[in-house]
């Protein structure tokens, strides 16, 4: 039960993207088609419930016994920076057609938020590793869920005829706007 | 390019936030206030600075297939440090910025500059470059700040000037995106009519 | 200026060094600020009292005490004015909130009725849940009188007495949730202490 309000939460409530604004660089930047999204949702699915996975054990393990814990953000990003070319190179050799489709966006995730944002987050809660993970998981669909609906929105709206001024990023983030004003309906379900 | 122009055309010609879109996430989170947009801008300006300064200094020393390791240790290492003086020093702001100081690593501004920037121009260039596109975005975090707090607290710095609640939207999570999506439809606007006064 | 291609050796010997750096740096910078932000926190904590406790000038005592069904313990800060018990601070927390977990200070006369009430650590959202820690505003204050001890703190939406904050129930309940558990750590500390 506990896990099952964790993931509405993390997925609906408190959206990663719409109410927490981690992640609004690939949020912005991939979504102008449904299929890319997906690819970077896919991507970003896997990379985060992997990263947060090894930074809390390092955490647990490294960091808080040797009470070093000043060195956290240092430590987070190399990982998730390793981890990131690691999964590249691995994917390259063992399945080069999921290489090919995930490829591209694998090296834009090191600097997405999203990744070192929720790997943070999990140690500022408490959460145990397996907590981490659910929550690194739910996170990461709830990412999914945000970019591709707003890509099927934005792929509606290179259709209409906007205002001069309004064009590309403007229009997307007020669109980006109206969407988490929908999700905000979601606030009493947990 | 002159000195001056390095400075100053991250503030407006060149704003990292209103018309390259860099830096989203913190740009929409921590604009609740006036009070948190400015301490978000003055920290990234400084972490900007430090490591715009850092790696010019070092660019001949670093091989160029570790070049993007070593700036985000290079980075990541001013932002620990910015946390932990804010934590030390200014206690109320790190709790209301709370895990975005963190996320100044991730800042794309930063590596961004670092990239395009330090690792190819000399250090005083580097660090003009640094400073402007730091103010630039304390500027463009303080203009949307101050709209969202006008509007969705009634306050100014924490001083209210209406009874009760303002339009509660606007600090909450869509009035963030439509108060930054109209701030740079607003700039485009103004660059084109600045644009279209050139070439007459 | 062609930059000759690298070594293996040069490139781990680099970034070794940068890491190295790096670390030492900030060692330097965390001894330095160990002090201040420890300060910081402390006098967080001791503003919170003044503020829950108004006027008192006795001495405090520390305890700390785990409420029955809890993970985490509560400190109590028991006061102790000319030799008698009269009241505490208790540094209490809930994990019911909006976005986690809230701490926050709650200030009890000896028969645990409350005085006061202050936030020490949340992430609410601003706008909504945030409003806890408006001192002034009606939800707060109208938790001063109030002794959950003899009725448990509930939102009125649950069939309790209090008002909840407009569009944050989960805020206000929570805050119900931790007021109660430091009054229950307090009766618990005060059984302990008259055995």
């Amino acid at each position: 039960m506990e896990y099952i309000l964790m993931i509405i939460g993390a997925v609906l409530v408190n959206n990663i993207i719409l109410a927490q604004f981690l992640g609004i660089c690939p949020f912005l930047g991939v979504s102008s088609k449904v299929d890319t999204a997906l690819g970077m949702g896919a991507a970003v699915l896997f990379v985060m419930t992997l990263a947060t996975l090894v930074t809390s054990c390092i955490q647990a393990y490294i960091l808080v016994p040797l009470n070093i814990t000043f060195l956290q953000t240092i430590c987070f990003i190399l990982v998730i920076a390793a981890l990131v070319q690691m999964v590249e190179i691995i994917l390259k050799k063992i399945s080069p057609s999921l290489y090919q489709a995930l490829g591209i966006f694998l090296p834009l995730i090191t600097t997405n938020c999203a990744v070192l944002g929720v790997a943070i987050l999990v140690t500022q809660k408490d959460f145990s590793i397996l907590q981490s993970t659910v929550y690194a998981i739910s996170s990461a669909l709830g990412f999914i869920l945000a970019i591709v609906i707003f890509a099927g929105l934005r792929e509606q709206l290179e259709l209409v005829n906007v205002p001069k001024g309004m064009k590309g990023v403007p229009i997307a983030l007020i669109t980006a706007g109206i969407l988490a004003m929908a999700f905000m309906g979601f606030a009493n379900l947990v | 390019m002159s000195k001056l122009n390095i400075l100053t055309k991250g503030f407006f010609k060149e704003n990292p936030v209103l018309v390259l879109v860099l830096g989203t996430c913190p740009t929409l989170a921590v604009t609740t206030s006036v009070k948190n947009a400015l301490g978000m801008g003055l920290a990234t300006t400084f972490v900007l600075l430090m490591s715009n300064t850092i790696i010019s200094l070092l660019k001949n020393v670093i091989p160029d297939k570790v070049r993007i390791p070593s700036f985000i240790v290079i980075i990541a290492t001013f932002v620990s440090m910015i946390d932990l003086l804010i934590q030390g020093y200014a206690p109320s702001l790190a709790s209301s910025l709370g895990i975005f100081i963190p996320l100044i690593v991730v800042n794309c501004i930063v590596l961004g500059r670092a990239e395009a920037f330090a690792s190819k121009n000399t250090v005083g260039d580097s660090i003009l470059d640094g400073l402007g596109m730091g103010i630039g975005f304390t500027i463009a975090l303080t203009i949307i700040g101050s709209v969202r707090e006008i509007l969705g607290s009634g306050s100014f710095f924490d001083h209210k000037f209406i009874q009760g609640d303002g339009i509660l939207i606007f600090v909450l999570a869509p009035g963030a995106f439509l108060v930054f999506g109209f701030t740079v439809a607003l700039v485009r606007y103004l660059q084109s009519k600045k644009k279209l006064k050139t070439e007459n | 200026m062609a930059k000759k291609e690298s070594t293996l050796l040069q490139l781990v010997v680099t970034l070794t060094l940068i890491a190295l750096l790096a670390g030492v740096a900030l060692a330097a910078v965390y001894t330095v600020t160990k002090t201040p932000i420890e300060m910081a926190q402390q006098q967080k904590k001791t503003a919170a009292i003044n503020q829950v406790l108004p006027g008192f000038q006795g001495e405090l005592k520390d305890c700390e005490c785990t409420v029955e069904g809890d993970k985490d313990p509560v400190t109590v800060h028991l006061a102790y004015q000319d030799g008698q018990c009269c009241g505490a601070a208790v540094e209490t927390y809930t994990n019911k909130a909006f976005s986690g977990r809230f701490d926050i200070m709650v200030g009890l006369d000896a028969e645990g009725k409350v005085l006061g009430t202050a936030v020490l650590k949340h992430s609410e959202t601003p706008g909504l849940g945030a409003k806890i820690t408006d001192t002034e505003s009606h939800f707060i204050q109208q938790f001063v009188g109030m002794n959950p001890a003899e009725k448990e703190l509930k939102v009125k939406k649950d069939g309790g007495e209090v008002d909840a904050i407009t569009a944050a129930t989960i805020s206000s309940r929570a805050f119900c949730d931790a007021v109660n558990r430091a009054v229950a750590a307090f009766n618990q500390v005060k059984e302990e202490n008259h055995e």
